[in-house]
């Protein structure tokens, strides 16, 4: 997960320089604060996959998602940043540090908090903010959005475009999750069943109920 | 210029609202769950009826030494407090208490949202102590917010989208514009699984398990004192009128009341808020603490089916009315 946050901001970084070095020899206050915050989320992203203890690079992705979150704002995007917010930040980093806690958690550095993959994951990093950075830079090239007039991301035109225009990946998307929620829970039962052959009252039981629970 | 004046003006309101609307639900707390029990209650800082005793509290809790564990990561026990606390005051900017834009800190377009996602954000100042504080306890409280926020915040989150589906709106003004007198029976289900969800976000009793002080001392904030401690005890009682204020403005119609509306709209909202937050001291005192399993099961055997068949009960009717 960490590897594509950092691929997402990297994306996000340079698809803005592309913008500065396009765009005008006096750049706008957004504009400007644009680049700053993506810097920032950037540096945020890097922190978070390459430091040495856990729940600092769980605090650290806090920081880059919510560094994201300002990005959809300065965009207009209010209701796409409040969600990311809601999701990511209040919901996905709680689990990522209940995991945490639940596992092991030291304070100061782990030793073992470095994989020999360093190599291969720096690879499909870059690889993927190639892909990203293409694509966006592609299907955007010329697009400026107009802050004095209607704002372009607010929740009706969200709604609009994605129940009108997006309906059918919409639902695709849903039956993916509905798939996920019963193969979570199909999991759960299986582990409860070996568990509870093996000890009867072992508290690994409530631990996979839990889990299931955070993923639904 | 005039633009600069306005928007002080409002953060300074919200500022001071901030500041003084948590010390009067703790007053109110101690002099409640006194009388409730038996008993007085704080009589005798600043002369009548003990009104000072907070104040005399937080001069107290300014003058203890600020203690860091040895074996505390420094930085992020620091930190803790603060990130528990600054979300309430940036929900209390997007809260409405009377009609038109004058009313509210900041109109903002996806308020529902933006108030439920801030928030969950507090949550992490209690995870970051528990976590940050190198004590088995706090460790355990840290496990046990985690545990509860996850469970409720889903329950909160559909039976908010049920009031957004009834008004047609994702604006926590313009929920309040579309607001009818008879949503109130509509949405009543919706009403109360959200508040107990919210009390529950809260660590309020009878869904204080994380700070269960016969078991764990005081969970989380165990390590915690002075200052800090105080900054923790205020972001409770900031999230009790951020909980109360949005419990009257999603479902009880904010600054709507049988009369009066146009010019004493805003007394409506405070009072709502008062009795609510009443109610929340009252249940206080009256309920034992649930067990971490019987709050887990409340909420998924309870509170999500419940929060479903509201919002498709919000669906039929709505798509009967039209």
């Amino acid at each position: 997960m960490t590897p594509a946050a950092a691929a997402g901001t990297a994306a996000h970084a340079t698809t803005t320089a592309a913008a500065e070095a396009q765009g005008f020899l006096s750049p706008t206050g957004v504009e400007i604060a644009f680049l700053l915050v993506g810097l920032v989320t950037f540096g945020a992203a890097l922190i978070t996959v390459t430091t040495r203890q856990l729940v600092h690079a769980a605090l650290w992705l806090v920081v880059a998602l919510g560094g994201l979150a300002v990005e959809y704002l300065l965009l207009t995007a209010e209701f796409i940043a409040w969600v990311q917010v809601l999701i990511y930040v209040g919901s996905v980093v709680v689990l990522l540090l209940f995991g945490l806690m639940l596992t092991r958690a030291p304070i100061g550095r782990s030793p073992d908090a470095d994989s020999g993959n360093r190599w291969v994951a720096l690879t499909v990093a870059v690889a993927a903010a190639a892909a990203l950075v293409w694509v966006v830079v592609d299907a955007f090239r010329t697009t400026w959005i107009d802050l004095d007039g209607a704002p372009a991301g607010s929740t009706e035109v969200t709604g609009a475009s994605l129940f009108q225009h997006w309906v059918l990946p919409f639902e695709a998307l849903s039956v993916l999750l509905l798939a996920a929620l019963v193969g979570a829970i199909v999991l759960s039962r299986k582990a409860k069943a070996a568990t509870s052959a093996a000890a009867p009252s072992a508290p690994g039981g409530t631990d996979t109920r839990r889990d299931t629970e955070g993923a639904r | 210029m005039n633009d600069v004046l306005d928007v002080a003006l409002r953060l300074l309101v919200v500022f001071v609202v901030f500041l003084t609307f948590p010390l009067i639900v703790g007053q109110t707390e101690h002099k409640v769950m006194a009388h409730m029990q038996g008993r007085l209650g704080p009589m005798y800082a600043g002369g009548f009826h003990g009104w000072a005793q907070l104040i005399a509290d937080g001069v107290k809790f300014a003058q203890k030494e600020d203690v860091v564990p040895a074996g505390a990561d420094r930085r992020i026990f620091q930190l803790a407090p603060a990130v528990a606390l600054l979300p309430y005051l940036l929900v209390l900017l997007a809260i409405p208490i009377g009609p038109g834009e004058g009313a509210v800190g900041q109109v903002l377009d996806a308020g529902v949202f933006f108030v439920l996602a801030v928030m969950g954000v507090g949550v992490l100042g209690s995870l970051m102590a528990g976590w940050a504080s190198a004590n088995k306890f706090s460790l355990l409280g840290g496990l046990r917010t985690a545990a509860q926020l996850l469970a409720y915040e889903l329950p909160m989150l559909l039976t908010a989208a049920s009031v957004a589906m009834a008004a047609g709106t994702v604006s926590l003004v313009g929920i309040l514009d579309a607001f009818e007198w008879w949503w109130l029976p509509w949405q009543i289900t919706g009403a109360l699984v959200f508040f107990i969800a919210g009390l529950a976000e809260l660590q309020r009793p009878p869904f204080d398990m994380p700070v269960a002080d016969s078991e764990i001392i005081f969970g989380a904030y165990t390590e915690y004192t002075g200052l800090r401690f105080a900054l923790f005890l205020l972001a409770e009682y900031a999230g009790i009128v951020v909980l109360c204020g949005l419990t009257t403005v999603l479902f009880l119609g904010g600054w709507h009341g049988p009369w009066g509306a146009d010019g004493l709209g805003w007394v409506w909202t405070l009072l709502k808020t008062a009795i609510l937050a009443f109610v929340v001291i009252w249940l206080r005192v009256t309920y034992p603490r649930l067990r971490e399993d019987q709050l887990q099961k409340l909420s998924w055997t309870l509170l999500v089916p419940l929060s479903l068949a509201q919002i498709a009960l919000t669906g039929v009717v709505k798509v009967v009315i039209q």
